[in-house]
């Protein structure tokens, strides 16, 4: 294990002004970091910022019309969350599925937002919820859609001074939001496929609207099937609509196969569960 | 949950003291008396328990440097020279090639094929060819990088059928293989593929080794088999019985990971020790463990069976290819037993087993509970299981009519003449498990609409499976008597109680079990018996910690050495050993008997012909597991497994437990979700965030029966245990995907998508009108 220099401001203004003056890599909870630091999975970083102290990073609230969740978030957080829970149930169950106890007492929303790994379990529910990442520096703080923040395999719209401060759920009436994650195991699994499917639909009997479908690990970083969203836009969960929207996705997403998995059940398990979510939806 | 049976019938007397208590079930712990058929505390369980334990890591040597290994980045290449950046100061460490091996360099085992370093050839990825040591990690991490391996590339052989280079083979035939599948109306054939599989002990291989005054070592390492690793010392090191000394430190699990594995470790440890003059560690991290030290063999079994119009099993004929990786290690023994075991507990007429290990360039696999037994006998099942869906009989019901009964001979030509518990463990675990109406139920299910192509939003399937196994105790063929084993008790002149034997405990039990027999033999209370420590300046030989075999064999010892310890005193004091021992000793001094191995009577094996009792008795054991399968993903989740399991006799009822929930469990991963992959001969996965295994979530409710059909050849009974759950429960868990599913899975583990693969396929070849792909199924 390497152990590079580390500095752990007490405040945020301190934070962007260490980040400002040289490039510091960020540990919140450490969870993927302290791996990098064995130095076997790439060059491991030169210097670390400490961002745990940083009390302006923490909280879970409701502002207007938004849920606004500090990057520090733990899961375990988003697990005990009252509002969570009754606003976006989906971040709980997600957030049930990471590592296990430990990791979920330690590791932080904005640590998988930032990690940026295809694999990150939280990602396609922020993709489905239309999520905006709020990210700040000396320059002051800019605001990242979502669906433009992972850039590339495991790269992000974040400048190398730049670092997550919260991201901002928008609640929108009559959504509903669905997550489904397939590991290799129940506990302790990193996603072979993951989805978040949404919609807006004022009651069963209604059409779907601003339908949104985030995918993790089947693509080199977390994407939104916007291919799928179209056919599935303006519909009612029939099954017709599910065997359209099942071959659409399996169309639209290029898997690949890797020591988790094989491209074929990639891209067929999203193909099937898109479509039991579907099903589960329509009640058929 | 244990419930406890004995054998109905045919079973041979219990050969026990007048004073043995009547197996019962009392799980209640205790250090009372607490005599076999008791479960006392374990012996190192508190020092665990509470953290105090000493396992090598944890071990203090003042002034100790770190090792490291360099190895090899290619699978197979020309060696042409390890090169030291001159620009590095060389003077702060020590370095160690081959040129350095005082003796021969070979890791000593069954063939002088493997070095402890290599040259000339390297012939596996991860292959050990240099060895550095430094005083603290961080210059041991810069002097190994600054160490290059030149070498030229040359063409790995990777594909097991492709290998010209066997490391054994054996041939058995019994009856006309030819004339059976002539009678035969009905002819299964199958070709099974089983993969590696990690014993993934908790505690890493690890080792430090302590020069000493007298020129030679002391090592101390977590390890199974400590006259292996003395063996190996005094061989390559050129030293003399007391110059090479192996001591155990407290071992976190070993599963045959740690067999044959530690003597190379030992090896590499003591030379780097001899070049700084000074103790060295070597602490292999889970990266290291995983990529470089032995796995389970993989292997392909190709079956092919024969039924009657009558539903008598008529033929069969069996090939089997293991790939042993790029050295020998233990395969020959390996392949040996699973051999023997391939055709499963089924009397057959004719047999035909052709069997070889091959060489591969990749990491040698060795010795993983189940010996090569759990590879074949998963072939074995499959076949049966398939058999019996031909021909539209319950699975049960088939095994009923053909599974070992007392009197029935083995393709060896072995007369299964006592401890037969094939139907009893059988019928036990079917009766628990509630099977034909589980399976009526599952198969009710399986014809409702939406089943499996009809919608319905729960696409759950259901299926339960059934598995029948057997495992030979003890060492295969002459094994034993080759190895001569030693146990032996002191009567102290300080009135204390020793047994002296070289098993280890690795988590298993010994400490506690072998005081347990010792304690009833003499008629004393538990807490009056001595363990020592497994240090081979104190301790016999008493063979390997392998193969199950230390509570029949090694047990058995303790218990002889005991009764005349015991017949030794009473005759010198008159009066019961319990009453007179401590005046004894004080009066006559230490009294030391050593027990030596002597053949079980009637039993013979001939090693060239393979023709015999290959093993003085067998355990055996029938696995029913029910599981969920998700079809739209092929996730499965094993619910339940009823396992029942025949060990002779029970010793310590909740350690029993725990062996056939331990090796249940492992035998759950290899069917579902344990797997190596393999790149150029390399393990992809190579750390535990790729190789998986299963998770308490994952564990299903287990329900254990201990069935004891003793073996009279042991005074108590005992037949082992370790392997036996291992060889039963992949097969049960297939046939209940299959159950679930429709689909026979041939390749474990029984991955989702490899379900998923192949429920795809029966959809698209029933469109097609066609049968599913790979099996061959009919009348001839
Ligand atoms: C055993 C284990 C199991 C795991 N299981 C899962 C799983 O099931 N699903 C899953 O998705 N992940 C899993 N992970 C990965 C990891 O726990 C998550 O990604 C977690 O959310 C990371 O959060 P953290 O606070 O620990 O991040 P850290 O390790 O502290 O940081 C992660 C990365 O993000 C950067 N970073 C962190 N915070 C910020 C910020 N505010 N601004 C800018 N950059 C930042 C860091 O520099 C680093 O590059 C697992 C990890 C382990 C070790």
């Amino acid at each position: 294990m390497i152990e590079p220099p580390l500095v752990s401001p007490t405040g945020l203004d301190e934070a962007y002004r260490l980040l400002a003056e040289a490039v510091h890599r960020p540990v919140a909870g450490g969870t993927d970091v302290l791996v990098q630091l064995a130095g076997e999975l790439g060059p491991p970083p030169e210097r670390l910022i400490d961002l745990w102290g940083l009390d302006e990073l923490r909280g879970i609230s409701l502002d207007g019309d938004a849920l606004t969740l500090g990057a520090l978030t733990t899961y375990t957080e988003i697990r005990r969350s009252a509002v969570c829970r009754d606003l976006v149930p989906a971040l709980v169950e997600a957030s049930a599925t990471i590592g296990a106890a430990q990791i979920q007492n330690r590791g932080t929303l904005g640590g998988n937002v930032a990690n940026a790994s295809p694999a990150g379990d939280m990602l396609p529910v922020l993709l489905a919820t239309d999520a905006v990442i709020v990210v700040g520096s000396v320059r002051g703080e800019r605001e990242v859609p979502a669906p433009s923040f992972w850039t590339g395999y495991r790269q992000t719209a974040l400048q190398p001074d730049e670092i997550v401060v919260r991201i901002r759920i928008p609640l929108i009436a009559d959504r509903q939001v669905r997550f489904r994650k397939i590991g290799t195991r129940r506990a302790q699994a990193i996603s072979k496929v993951v989805l978040a499917l949404s919609w807006v639909a004022e009651s069963p009997g209604v059409q779907w609207r601003m339908v949104r479908l985030g995918l993790g690990s089947v693509a080199e970083r977390p994407i939104r099937a916007t291919a799928t969203e179209a056919v599935l836009d303006g519909r009612l969960p029939t099954s017709d609509t599910a065997d359209t929207a099942s071959v659409r996705v399996a169309a639209e997403i290029e898997p690949i196969n890797d020591v988790r998995s094989t491209a074929d059940y990639r891209r067929a398990v999203t193909a099937r569960v898109l479509h039991r979510l579907i099903r589960e939806a329509g009640g058929w | 949950m244990t419930i406890r049976g004995t054998l109905g019938r045919a079973a041979a007397p219990v050969i026990l003291p007048p004073d043995a208590p009547t197996p019962g079930l009392d799980r209640t712990p205790g250090l009372d008396r607490a005599p076999p058929g008791r479960s006392p505390l374990r012996r190192e369980g508190p020092a665990k328990l509470t953290g105090t334990a000493l396992y090598t890591d944890d071990l203090v040597f003042p002034g100790a440097w770190y090792g490291h290994t360099i190895r090899s980045t290619e699978a197979r290449a020309r060696l042409l020279g390890v090169e030291l950046d001159p620009a590095f100061d060389w003077s702060r460490v020590v370095v160690v090639t081959a040129a350095d091996i005082p003796g021969p360099n070979i890791v000593n085992l069954i063939q002088d094929d493997q070095p402890i370093l290599a040259f000339g050839e390297i012939r596996h990825h991860a292959e050990p060819v240099a060895l550095v040591a430094a005083p603290d990690r961080a210059l041991l991490r810069e002097a190994a990088a600054h160490v290059t391996l030149r070498t030229e590339p040359l063409v790995p052989v990777l594909d097991p059928l492709a290998s010209g280079q066997v490391f054994a083979h054996y041939e058995l035939s019994t009856g006309d293989v030819a004339a059976g599948f002539a009678e035969a109306s009905l002819v299964i054939e199958g070709e099974y593929r089983v993969g590696h599989q990690e014993q993934l002990y908790i505690e890493n291989n690890a080792m430090i080794a302590v020069p000493r005054d007298d020129g030679g070592v002391t090592v101390h390492g977590s390890l199974q088999c400590p006259y292996y690793v003395h063996k190996a010392l005094r061989r390559s090191l050129l030293l003399t019985d007391a110059q090479a000394q192996v001591i155990q430190a407290e071992t976190g699990g070993g599963f045959g990971g740690k067999e044959e594995y530690p003597s190379i470790l030992a090896l590499h440890a003591a030379l780097l020790a001899r070049a700084c003059e000074r103790p060295v560690r070597m602490i292999y991290d889970r990266h290291e463990d995983l990529a470089a030290t032995t796995k389970r063999h993989p292997a392909i079994v190709t079956y092919r069976s024969g039924v009657s119009a009558d539903g008598r099993l008529v033929a069969q004929d069996i090939e089997i290819v293991m790939d042993a990786g790029a050295y020998c290690t233990l395969s020959p023994v390996v392949l040996s037993r699973g051999t023997l075991h391939s055709g499963g507990p089924y009397a057959c007429p004719n047999v035909r087993i052709r069997s070889r290990a091959v060489a591969t360039n990749t990491p040698p696999n060795g010795a993983f509970r189940g010996f090569g037994a759990p590879q074949t006998e998963f072939a074995a099942e499959m076949q049966v299981n398939r058999i019996a869906e031909a021909l539209a009989v319950s699975p049960l019901e088939l095994r009923r009519r053909w599974l070992y009964r007392p009197g029935d001979t083995t393709p060896t030509g072995q007369v299964l003449r006592e401890s037969v518990a094939a139907e009893e463990v059988l019928d036990r675990a079917a009766e628990a498990a509630e099977f034909e109406r589980v399976r009526a139920r599952t198969a009710a299910a399986r014809t409702e609409p939406g089943h499996v192509t009809g919608h319905s939003t729960h696409r759950i399937g259901h299926g339960i499976g059934l598995a029948l196994a057997w495992h030979g105790a003890g060492f295969t063929g002459s094994g034993e008597v080759h190895l001569a084993s030693v146990a032996s008790v002191e009567l102290t002149a300080d009135g204390r109680i020793v047994i002296l034997t070289g098993s280890t405990e690795m988590g298993q039990g010994t400490k506690t079990i072998f005081p347990q027999l010792a304690a009833e033999a003499l008629g004393v209370p538990i807490e009056a018996v001595d363990f020592a420590p497994q240090d081979t300046a104190l301790v016999p030989d008493s063979g390997p910690t392998v193969a199950s075999r230390t509570a029949m064999v090694v047990g058995g010892l303790v218990i002889g050495a005991c009764r005349r310890l015991r017949a030794v005193v009473e005759e010198r004091s008159g009066g019961p050993f319990a009453g007179t021992y401590p005046a004894d000793a004080r009066a006559h001094g230490p009294t030391r008997i050593d027990e030596h191995f002597e053949p079980y009577p009637g039993v013979e094996f001939d090693d060239t012909t393979y023709r015999g009792d290959a093993y003085p008795a067998f355990g055996w054991a029938s696995a029913i597991a029910e599981v969920d399968v998700d079809l739209d993903t092929g996730e499965v989740a094993v619910r339940s497994v009823v396992a029942a399991d025949d060990v002779g006799r029970v010793i310590h009822p909740v350690l029993a437990e725990g062996q056939v929930e331990g090796g249940t469990l492992q035998a759950v991963g290899y069917a579902t979700i344990e797997e190596v992959k393999l790149h150029d001969g390399r393990y992809l996965n190579d750390r535990l965030a790729t190789y998986l295994i299963p998770t308490a979530l994952d564990a299903p409710r287990i329900e254990t029966i201990l069935v004891e059909a003793p073996f009279s050849g042991a005074p108590h009974g005992a037949k082992g245990i370790g392997e036996l759950p291992m060889d039963v429960a992949a097969p049960a868990v297939v046939a209940a995907i299959h159950d679930a599913t429709g689909v026979w899975i041939h390749d474990l583990p029984a991955s989702p998508e490899r379900i998923l693969a192949a429920m795809s396929a029966k959809t698209a070849g029933k469109t097609a009108g066609d049968a599913s792909a790979g099996d061959k199924a009919g009348p001839r």
